[in-house]
């Protein structure tokens, strides 16, 4: 079995605004894995994760995710492999705020026909995930987005990222507007349906405190080296 | 299909500015609609004035200046016609029934017009519509008179009221020996004869009799001894003319136009009538092209609308990117929203110019004569609606080019 994300050689820089240029020798992250990257902000953990998402390709080495080397994808289809194969959680504003929270966690369905197929009834599944992760139907159903508080707004997010069992879950911050207890509940509550659809978890904090709930925690700092300035 | 799910719903959660630029554009679109509406009733009431009559002929002059005399009452004729050319005319085999028309005088600021009881019958408008008589009946009497529907409103005038003519057409002499009594109002009809005042051709000749050169003479004749005058006009102003045969008219026209006693012109009054709406027509060019500045201005508005809303709006476009939207489809995105937005407006815009025209409709031709047939979108029309929809959505495309780059630049992280 291929690794979940493998990173070989990889240094990407972005153009315009900042010089700020990233390098990765090497990054390996098994499939099924739960890991835990530590990082300040500033230490190039959005250029990181833009990286694995495809969203941004390496200039030179390899990025790849489950396998398949991303920077050899054209544009749209480095976007529908992330529509398919990975789930996004962001700290916040993970939400459309003008459709429903059963809507937003349909919408990547919508958008990857494949990842769609993988379930019989959508609508089913969704709400098994929200009560999983301790939501209740009416709310997921009836309430409004705008009315949902932070820490039911991540709870929905998850939920979004799980359904069609992508293989790779990727956290940015995803606990660091929740209070210290909803943020231990909300990982291990991620932790359990991770693993029910069998799905590799990412996660990046600058909360050290989190770390010991993941199998394996890295400092960002090992991994990339960051350069800045004139280039 | 989801994108233009997403689009209406990103709409709604925009309620206000989204209607209100729906709502500007609608009422831009009826306003087009409505001028136009408006140019071709106006256009047809026009060329509806007078129907049914196959020649007009007058004293020779240009076509437009005799159809404007004679039909409009606008102006004054240069020249009469003798009485002997009238009757000769009249009495060809070709000609199955003539009117005689006399203008001159008038009463307080309406035209009066001498003629006989057959203008009643032969004048015809809007599609062969013959005139009624709201009241009363045709004068009968030498000293009777009928007036137009704006005449009797303006001057409550009723069957039975005396009213005096003024020699002339702006004169403070009168012919105050010989008054008139109303017979009968006709129904509004939305053409000159509306502010008409008739009498017969005997009266004009009557109340003239004494009259010398502008003035009255010092020999005065009065309402009585007048009656058992000969009262024979003459001279006429003009005369409508119809044929036995319409194969027939441009033989007759040629005959009174080459009639060798006096120049006369005879003009077919469709004809002239085009003649001169192509002079009024340049107006009609200058209402549309406003109108088509009022839906430009519209679509701006909107895009401009749609701008304002991109850099709000980032964050949603970097979460749909992570979800997994391509930027293409945020660029659709856009493109559906300014479609629907043009799509609801063109709607509500056609429902407001035919909820306007039920509501006024009666009103506009009561009052201005100005029939609007309420009739199915024309295919101009509906031309003109498509190309509002796909205006809309082509200016459109250059925010949402915009909401594309910046979808590429952000990617999944609102960047700043």
């Amino acid at each position: 079995m291929s690794a979940a994300i493998d990173i070989k050689d990889a240094a990407f820089t972005w153009r315009g605004k900042a010089n700020f240029s990233l390098s990765i020798s090497r990054l390996e992250i098994p499939a099924g894995e739960r890991v835990f990257l530590l990082g300040e902000s500033g230490s190039g953990k959005s250029t990181l994760l833009s990286l694995i998402c495809g969203i941004n390709c390496p200039d030179r080495g390899s990025v790849s995710v489950d396998g398949v080397d991303l920077g050899q994808l054209p544009a749209s289809q480095r976007d529908r492999f992330r529509a398919e194969n990975i789930g996004v959680i962001f700290q916040m504003f993970n939400l459309l705020p003008y459709v429903s929270p059963l809507e937003n966690i349909l919408l990547p369905l919508a958008f990857s026909p494949p990842r769609r197929r993988r379930l019989s009834d959508p609508r089913k599944e969704a709400l098994r995930l929200t009560a999983a992760l301790g939501l209740s139907e009416a709310l997921v159903v009836q309430a409004d987005t705008t009315e949902l508080s932070i820490g039911q707004q991540q709870r929905v997010a998850a939920a979004r990222a799980l359904i069609g069992k992508p293989r790779l879950i990727v956290a940015d911050e995803p606990t660091s507007s929740l209070d210290a207890s909803a943020q231990k509940d909300f990982i291990s509550l991620l932790m359990t349906q991770t693993e029910q659809v069998g799905a590799t978890l990412v996660m990046v904090s600058h909360d050290s405190r989190l770390a010991s709930q993941f199998d394996r925690s890295l400092e960002l700092t090992d991994v990339a080296e960051i350069t800045r300035g004139a280039a | 299909m989801i994108l233009l799910s997403l689009a209406y719903k990103s709409l709604l959660s925009r309620v206000v500015t989204f209607s209100l630029t729906v709502f500007a554009i609608a009422l831009s679109v009826a306003l087009f609609l409505g001028v136009e509406k408006v140019r071709t009733g106006a256009k047809a009431s026009f060329a509806n004035t007078i129907s049914g009559t196959d020649l007009i002929v007058g004293a020779r002059s240009g076509s437009v200046q005799l159809l404007l005399y004679s039909v409009f009452h606008v102006g004054s004729a240069t020249n009469n016609v003798t009485w002997q050319s009238y009757q000769d005319i009249a009495a060809r085999d070709d000609v199955e029934w003539s009117v005689p028309l006399s203008l001159g005088d008038s009463h307080r600021g309406f035209r009066v017009l001498g003629t006989t009881t057959a203008f009643f019958d032969r004048y015809r408008y809007r599609e062969g519509r013959g005139v009624e008589f709201a009241e009363g009946q045709p004068f009968t009497d030498l000293f009777d008179a009928v007036v137009g529907a704006d005449v009797a409103v303006e001057l409550s005038y009723q069957p039975g009221s005396e009213i005096v003519v003024a020699h002339g057409i702006a004169s403070f002499t009168e012919h105050d020996d010989k008054p008139f009594t109303v017979t009968g109002v006709l129904e509004k009809t939305g053409t000159p004869l509306d502010r008409t005042v008739f009498v017969s051709l005997e009266a004009i000749e009557a109340i003239h009799i004494d009259w010398q050169g502008g003035g009255r003479s010092q020999n005065t004749i009065s309402a009585q001894e007048v009656r058992e005058m000969e009262l024979t006009p003459k001279a006429i102003t003009a005369a409508l003319v119809g044929v036995t045969s319409r194969l027939r008219i441009f033989g007759l026209q040629r005959w009174v136009n080459e009639y060798p006693e006096e120049p006369l012109l005879a003009i077919l009054p469709g004809v002239a009538l085009s003649e001169l709406w192509s002079l009024i027509g340049v107006a009609e060019t200058a209402l549309i092209g406003v109108s088509a500045m009022v839906v430009i201005t519209a679509l701006l508005g909107m895009v401009a609308m749609i701008f304002s809303g991109l850099n709000e709006r980032r964050r949603e476009m970097a979460l749909l990117r992570a979800i997994g939207a391509r930027p293409w489809s945020i660029f659709l995105l856009l493109t559906a929203e300014a479609a629907l937005i043009s799509l609801l407006a063109v709607l509500l815009g056609v429902a407001l110019l035919y909820t306007g025209l039920f509501i006024a409709r009666g009103y506009i031709d009561a009052t201005f004569g100005l029939y609007l047939d309420i009739t199915w979108p024309t295919a101009r029309e509906y031309l003109v609606l498509v190309s509002v929809v796909i205006a809309g959505t082509t200016v459109s495309l250059v925010p949402a080019m915009r909401g594309y780059f910046i979808s590429l630049a952000d990617g999944m992280q609102m960047r700043s």
